[in-house]
């Protein structure tokens, strides 16, 4: 296990290629010597993923010393042993959701990528941050790889109601005799994965809404301008009632009057800023170059008021998701059987008043996923705008 | 001063024409319910004559215009027409629901204002100290917090540990009004935990603002305590935006009153909403919905008015 500290010999002046081929075949022997032993054994599991985490650890605190590209390899690589440990682990599980244990993995993958090649950034961030991008990054675990983790199937009736806290249902059952822990894990995938798609579409209309707007001025601006502020005008939780009164609570029409509702907020950010930069000399030499409108607003706007949009996206998924949970905990959200955060709290609140807290769970993940993205959102836009302290 | 009226009457107007449209909206919400209204409430006994007849009992055989018209006047009236479940009249049911909710608000708009302006001021007056850090996390995390964590902690907390306070919060007007305030002092502790936030917040920003103006410069030169600074000096100048956030937080507190209400089976506005959303009582919904708007742009309204009110460079042209 001192193989990071041996490659600091040839480190920094080896060709990249050497290190490189050196690395790959001790990630591989390691691998190997692991995964004997595993499949029977989890306790030679675990030992092998502390081994694999001091691995990275370690490749990390002498990234200095080490070649670079090697010790980016060095944290990819024991990243992905780790997960195949854990896949191995749930093996089982695993081989029956083939594609959530692949998206798990991919997405594994992609962090550890960008743990590399943002390290530099990473090492700054203040610990609020580092407990946010923590969190979200569980929950974003968690939600692909559902099935794969959660010990039983989201809708199945496992036990008697209400059951306490036992060996067999972690969190106790739910009021109908479901198993607690396993439908918080599932809601988290449907609370999360809606909230999310909601957010992405209410950018994907209010954010090229604004730029048109920005970019093309006159009556279209105006036109836009008015029905938003209408729109901005009425409460938004108590219009997206009443349009659910009408259209009926389905999954589709709650992410459609959801986005339309948060575009409106999406729009004003993005025309505000937009405007500020429509005015500015490159915009107009782009369009004296007689750029198309379509050209404009990707290649000359776009990347200039990225930042801003980027945090609003976090803050708005925030409140897409807060939003969200409150209908579903008016029993106007996500329908059952499908588990959802807000549902199961009202589902289950009668426990509260005998002083369970079990109720409470699924609410405290709703805000512990909250506090994470916003902590993340304050670094982002600490970094963004550029001051230093 | 003519400037400020006519500021102000701009505003109004502007306020009654987005009134206008809101209703518009809510009227033509209601007529784009796909399929026919009269058949998807009666269901399966929708033959061609109740059809016609539950039309006519509605007036939905009358053109759309004209319709609109007629429920519009109706509500201005103070007519808002029967609830299809109950078939009793909306008038009495929404005015005492109304009451209720109000009540509510109020009662928390009385905690929370002082609370959040104290709050404010206190974390001005000692920025940067741990007292200040320890603020902006905790109202930091309660805006984090669904509304309805933060009721059940404090079920959990209060009532069902302690047993300071009744968990369900059911007034009727028989309640001397010591006993109202009592049973509805949970849900106006939830709705001053999830507002205070937000004008604590507003308040410290407004007021540190001033802090680096010179008149506030030559206060501190004079030797005049920090505390005075901030009550005497820097307070009324930043009175502006304080109030202006103050009322904004009184329009999401008569709109954030609905999950907190039907949290606690409060009889108010808000629980009665959820309710006829749910058994689709169109009338009510249509009702309760105007009645959430209006009070949102008013408020809305009273804050823009106040902010021209309170500026004075308009107050005292030269």
């Amino acid at each position: 296990m001192t193989m990071p500290v041996s490659t600091s010999t040839f480190g920094g002046q080896a060709s990249p290629w050497v290190s490189r081929i050196a690395m790959a075949s001790v990630h591989f022997f390691i691998l190997v010597l692991f995964l004997q032993n595993v499949a029977a054994d989890t306790w030679s599991a675990v030992i092998g993923l502390l081994f694999a985490h001091l691995y990275s650890v370690m490749a990390l605190t002498y990234w200095n010393r080490i070649d670079r590209t090697a010790a980016g390899d060095t944290v990819i690589v024991t990243v992905t042993l780790e997960f195949v440990l854990i896949a191995v682990i749930f093996w089982e599980r695993s081989s029956a959701w083939p594609w959530s244990t692949l998206f798990g993995l991919g997405l594994v993958q992609v962090c550890a990528f960008a743990a590399v090649r943002y390290w530099k950034d990473l090492r700054q961030a203040p610990k609020s941050a580092w407990f946010g991008l923590i969190v979200v990054l569980i929950y974003v675990m968690v939600a692909a790889m559902a099935p794969v983790i959660a010990p039983f199937s989201e809708t199945e009736i496992v036990g008697s109601e209400y059951d306490a806290w036992n060996n067999e249902h972690l969190l106790g059952t739910d009021n109908l005799g479901r198993d607690m822990f396993t439908r918080l894990i599932y809601g988290g995938r449907n609370t999360v994965g809606v909230a999310f798609i909601t957010t992405v579409l209410a950018f994907l209309i209010g954010g090229l809404g604004g730029l048109l707007a920005a970019a093309m001025r006159g009556w279209v601006d105006q036109v836009l301008s008015r029905m938003m502020e209408i729109l901005m005008a009425i409460p938004s939780f108590i219009f997206a009632l009443l349009i659910l009164t009408i259209v009926g609570t389905s999954v589709p029409s709650l992410i459609m009057v959801i986005a339309v509702l948060d575009a409106t907020r999406v729009f004003r950010l993005a025309r505000a800023v937009a405007m500020n930069v429509v005015v500015l000399e490159f915009v107009e030499a782009a369009s004296l170059r007689g750029e198309g409108l379509w050209w404009i607003i990707r290649s000359e706007i776009l990347p200039n008021v990225l930042p801003p949009l980027v945090a609003e996206f976090g803050l708005r998924f925030c409140f897409v998701f807060l939003f969200l949970s409150g209908l579903s905990f008016l029993g106007l959200g996500i329908q059952p059987p499908t588990a959802d955060w807000g549902s199961m709290v009202r589902d289950n609140a009668t426990l509260i008043t005998y002083g369970d807290i079990t109720p409470l769970l699924p609410a405290a993940a709703i805000a512990i996923l909250t506090i994470g993205v916003n902590f993340v959102v304050d670094w982002f836009l600490h970094k963004a705008s550029g001051l230093k302290d | 001063m003519s400037q400020i009226v006519k500021l102000v009457a701009q505003r109004l107007a502007l306020g009654l024409l987005t009134l206008f449209i809101i209703s518009l909206i809510i009227f033509l919400c209601v007529e784009m319910l796909p399929g026919n209204f009269s058949e998807a409430i009666l269901g399966q006994a929708a033959t061609p004559e109740t059809v016609a007849a539950f039309n006519r009992e509605l007036g939905l055989d009358l053109p759309p215009h004209e319709r609109y018209f007629t429920w519009l006047f109706n509500m201005v009236q103070g007519d808002f027409g029967r609830s299809l479940a109950s078939k009793r009249e909306l008038s009495e049911l929404l005015g005492y629901r109304l009451e209720n909710t109000l009540f509510l608000a109020s009662v928390a708009a009385v905690i929370a204002i002082p609370l959040a302006v104290t709050l404010g001021v206190l974390a001005a007056l000692y920025r940067d100290s741990f007292y200040d850090r320890a603020v902006n996390v905790v109202t930091l995390s309660s805006i984090s917090f669904p509304e309805f964590f933060v009721a059940y902690i404090l079920i959990l907390i209060l009532a069902q540990n302690l047993g300071w306070f009744p968990a369900i919060s059911n007034i009727n007007d028989e309640l001397g009004f010591w006993e109202k305030i009592y049973r509805t002092a949970l849900p106006a502790f939830t709705l001053t935990l999830v507002c205070v936030a937000h004008m604590m917040r507003m308040t410290r920003a407004a007021i540190i603002n001033l802090l680096a103006s010179p008149y506030i410069e030559m206060a501190r030169l004079k030797g005049l305590r920090p505390g005075r600074i901030i009550l005497k000096h820097a307070l009324p100048n930043a009175l502006a935006p304080i109030i202006n956030v103050v009322v904004l937080n009184m329009a999401y507190l008569v709109v954030g009153v609905v999950l907190v209400e039907v949290v606690f089976v409060y009889p108010g506005l808000g629980q009665l909403f959820v309710d006829s959303v749910r058994s689709r009582d169109i009338p009510v919904v249509q009702a309760c919905s105007l009645i959430f708007a209006m009070t949102y742009v008013l408020l809305n309204l009273l804050a823009d008015v106040l902010s021209i009110m309170s500026n004075p460079r308009l107050l005292h042209p030269r």
